[in-house]
Order: structure tokens, then sequence, then C-alpha cells
């Protein structure tokens, strides 16, 4: 299976890349290939102009800073699962890099890249919803800051102009009475491959009661989203098994769930509370 | 246009297509039929080759990606003698058709590269991404238990197979 031709180029620095883009509207950003690859072949998308970002160096680092780490746009998916400062600070996006493909895919794919795809049942996109990141976009222009909320916009269809270059993800780091989690079940079963639905969840809990909260839901609809509800219901509550049953049973409400080859409405609208049950408890421990 | 890299510990320079494949470089230009086609969608892992020492999809990567780099192949695994995990698929019967086994293969040394005590449940999920049609994958966790056990230097496990 080949992709159709296309022009190749893999500049050496990240304003020779923007300039690439703003010369050719036809162009297309790749980092790791995973999603990019695998669709030309299939040819269900043919850029007459691959715009390799992955030789650029400085691109690939995780930094602490201060309040926030900032994931670099050539951080591989086994790099951010590994990572003890992702770990510690942001462990629903440490666990859904982790469960992201398979350990082929990891050493390859980019965090970056797989929430610049915004694949429906992708896994890390969630988990930067639920954990209120933001996306670092560049082009000859300048830099703009997107926040996670406003970030994905469909299928497959994210906030990013064509000539943009997603730089940098900036993570909230998680502080005191602060946890996060996420969990799926995959296509595979178990947690195997893409989310069949899958929750990320992020929690703050002061005095012994919960005071702000954010879910988000990954597979049951036409791209990853906040399920504003659960939080609402979680707020004031003190956080206890009763709680997260009573406030999970919300994961569906104003979420356009869609049937697809992996499940009906009504199954995915019960995973959904399912997921959102689980992974509010490891939020919460 | 040209790629350069190392493969095997050779040089090699060839003319590829902006969209030839890695795997197709390997198994077409250089004629290092080793590595397996299988699904060409990125999920069965036959295709799996190591670049700069990281186990990775040849056929969901662009030969022009891989400029500068050093590949790996199962060709060149063996250094002399047999690598481990080579003769433990071979002492446990780690395969049947032998289609998926480059890719599990590479996959599995990688894994032990990185960690020679893994436990079953992380051998498991580490071949997640490589499918075998025929094994029921069994006897290739043992293989690659027997390759850690050498690996670490400890006297690998008896086969759990009866000898009648
Ligand atoms: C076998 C297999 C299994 C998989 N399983 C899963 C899974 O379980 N869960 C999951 O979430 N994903 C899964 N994926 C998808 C995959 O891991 C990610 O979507 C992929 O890694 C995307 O990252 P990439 O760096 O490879 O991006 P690419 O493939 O290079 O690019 C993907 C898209 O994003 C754009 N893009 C990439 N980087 C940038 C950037 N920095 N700035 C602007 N645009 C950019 C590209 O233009 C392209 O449109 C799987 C893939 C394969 C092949
Ligand atoms: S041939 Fe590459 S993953 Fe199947
Ligand atoms: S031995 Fe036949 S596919 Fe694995």
């Amino acid at each position: 299976m080949y992709p159709r031709q296309f022009e190749y180029s893999a500049p050496a620095s990240l304003d020779e890349a923007l300039a690439a883009l703003a010369n050719n509207p036809a162009a297309k950003v790749m980092s790791g290939g995973m999603s990019l690859i695998p669709m030309m072949k299939l040819r269900l998308f043919s850029p007459a102009v691959v715009v390799d970002i992955g030789k650029i160096g400085g691109l690939d680092s995780i930094e602490d800073r201060g309040d926030h780490l900032a994931i670099g746009a050539l951080v591989r998916h086994v790099a951010t699962a590994n990572s003890p400062l992702v770990q510690q600070y942001a462990a629903a996006l440490a666990k859904a890099a982790s469960l992201t493909g398979d350990p082929q895919v990891r050493n390859q794919g980019t965090t970056c890249g797989a929430i610049a795809h915004a694949d429906l049942a992708a896994d890390q996109t969630a988990a930067v919803l639920a954990l209120g990141a933001t996306m670092v976009a560049k082009s000859t222009g300048g830099t703009r800051e997107i926040a996670a909320a406003d970030f994905f916009v469909d299928t497959l269809t994210c906030a990013l102009q064509p000539d943009e270059i997603l730089v940098e993800l900036l993570v909230p780091k998680a502080g005191a009475g602060e946890g996060s989690a996420y969990t799926k079940l995959g296509r595979r079963g178990g947690e195997s491959d893409y989310a069949v639905a899958g929750a990320a969840a992020w929690v703050r809990k002061t005095n012994g009661s919960v005071d702000a909260a954010r879910v988000a839901l990954t597979g049951v609809g036409s791209k990853a989203v906040l399920a504003a509800a659960v939080g609402d219901a979680l707020v004031g509550s003190d956080g206890s098994a009763t709680a997260i049953e009573a406030a999970s049973a919300h994961a569906a409400e104003g979420v356009n769930v869609l049937e697809d080859l992996h499940g009906s409405v009504e199954y995915k609208t019960h995973l959904a509370k399912v997921y959102v049950q689980r992974a509010l408890t490891a939020a919460l421990t | 246009m040209e790629v350069s890299l190392t493969v095997n510990g050779q040089a090699v320079t060839s003319e590829v297509e902006a969209r030839t494949l890695l795997v197709h470089l390997l198994r077409e230009n250089l004629g290092l039929t080793g590595t397996h086609v299988g699904c060409e969608t990125g999920y069965c892992g036959a295709c799996t080759v190591h670049v700069d020492g990281t186990p990775v999809k040849s056929c969901t990567m662009l030969a022009a990606q891989v400029e500068g780099a050093e590949v790996t192949t199962v060709e060149g695994l063996a250094n002399g003698e047999l690598h481990p995990v080579q003769e433990g698929f071979w002492e446990r019967h780690g395969l049947q058709c032998g289609y998926c086994t480059p890719g599990m293969i590479m996959t599995a040394a990688g894994m032990l590269a990185d960690n020679d005590n893994p436990s079953e449940d992380e051998i498991r999920h580490g071949i997640e991404g490589n499918l075998c049609r025929c094994t029921g994958y069994h006897n290739i966790v043992r293989a690659i238990e027997y390759a850690a056990a050498k690996m670490r230097g400890d006297e690998p496990a008896a086969p759990d197979w009866e000898v009648v």
C-alpha cells in the first residue's frame, strides 16, 4: 500500500518548517506519522506536500515550569507515559499515553500529534480536556494559546490552522488535594487499542469536600468532550463512593452520544457512566 | 530522492520515492526480506525493526524519515551466534508458520533491552503490537522468558510441555 505521490521536506528548524507551511497551503505537518501515514496509505487523505518536523531539534523535552509542565511537539507517547513529572503532576495524561496503541506505536507517535489528530476515540485528548491543558500553536504570523476546551472541533478536526504547528502542550501541575486519572474500554478488550469509551477525571478536594472537578469522555461521540454535568454534580460533595456514583449518572448529560461499529448509543451511554465512575474513583485515591 | 542510513552496521545509500515506506526500502531495494509485511496498516507488527535501537513498525514509516538513522533488522540481530531471543524461539518452539516471527523477535529484543526481568503480564503487554495467527502466543511468551533468563545469566526454566 503506497500513498499517492507527494513532495517531502524535513526542515532542520522550526522557522523553516513554519515558512514551508506558510508557502504551501496544500502542505501537511507530520510528526510521528502514526496516524498520517496510515491515512495516506489508505488514500483517505493525500496531501501534496508533507513537512516532516521529526528532524527539528529541541522539541522533545518535558519541562517543569513551576505551576505547569510543558510537553514539546516531539515528545513520544512512551516518554509522556514514563516521565516521572507527568506521572506525578498529570497522572491522567501519563496513563492515557501509556494506553495509546501498542509499544511500537508509542515509540514513534507523539503526544502533541495525537492531540492535533483529534481522533474521536483517542486517549490523550480526553486527558488534556480534564486537566485543563493549553495548546501553544505557532505560525509565521505569531504564537497563540488555545484552551483544551476550545481545541477539539469535530472528528479529526481541531482548532489549528493549516499553517500552524502545535509546538507544545502546557499542562497545569496537580497541587495539594488534586488528583487525576484516565481509564477506558479498548476496542480489543481490556485497555487495548482505541477507546470504545474512555473517561479522564481531574478532581480537587479542599477540607474534605470536592471544590472543583472536570471530567472528559472519549470514544462516545464525534470528538473528545467535557462531561460538564458530572463536575457540577460532584462539586460540594465529600467525594465518597456514593457521591461518585451519583455524579457518574450524569456522564452522558448534554453529550451527543453516537453509535458506531463498536457499540450502540445505549451501550456507549452505559459505558460512559461506568468509566466516569472508575476514573473519578481513581482520581480521588 | 536519496536516503543514506546504516542498516545492520553497514552504510547504505538508496534511491527512493518520497512515498517509499521503510519496509519496502529494506525488502525491495536492499533485499532484506527477513522483515515481513503482514497487514500494512500498522496493526500486526510483522514489519517491526529497530530504528536507533527502538522497535517501530517499518510499514508505517517513510524511508525518508530514517535518513541518517541506524536500522537493525532480524538479519542483523545475531552476532556470530544467535541472539538470546532467537535462541529462545528455537528452544521453546515460539513459532509455527514463522510469518510473525521476525517482528516478534525484534519487539521482544527491544523489550528485553529495557527490562531483562519482565513478568508474564509485561511480556504479554509488550507484544500487544504483534499478532500471531498460529501459536496462541503461549510458546512465544515462554521463548521470551527463556531469552530474559539467558540475558540475566540465569538458567532458563524447563520447557512446560510433556515429552511423550
Ligand atoms: C496500530 C495503531 C494503534 C493506535 N492505537 C491508538 C490508541 O489506542 N489510542 C490513540 O489515542 N491513538 C492510537 N493510535 C494513533 C496514534 O498513536 C496517534 O494518533 C498518533 O501517534 C498521532 O501522532 P503522530 O505524532 O504519529 O502524528 P502524525 O501521524 O504525524 O499526525 C497526525 C495528524 O496530526 C497533525 N499533526 C501532528 N503533529 C502536529 C503538530 N505538532 N502540529 C500540528 N499538526 C500536527 C498531522 O498533520 C496529522 O493531521 C494508533 C495508531 C496505530 C498505527
Ligand atoms: S505490516 Fe506493519 S504492522 Fe502489519
Ligand atoms: S507463527 Fe504463524 S503467525 Fe505467528
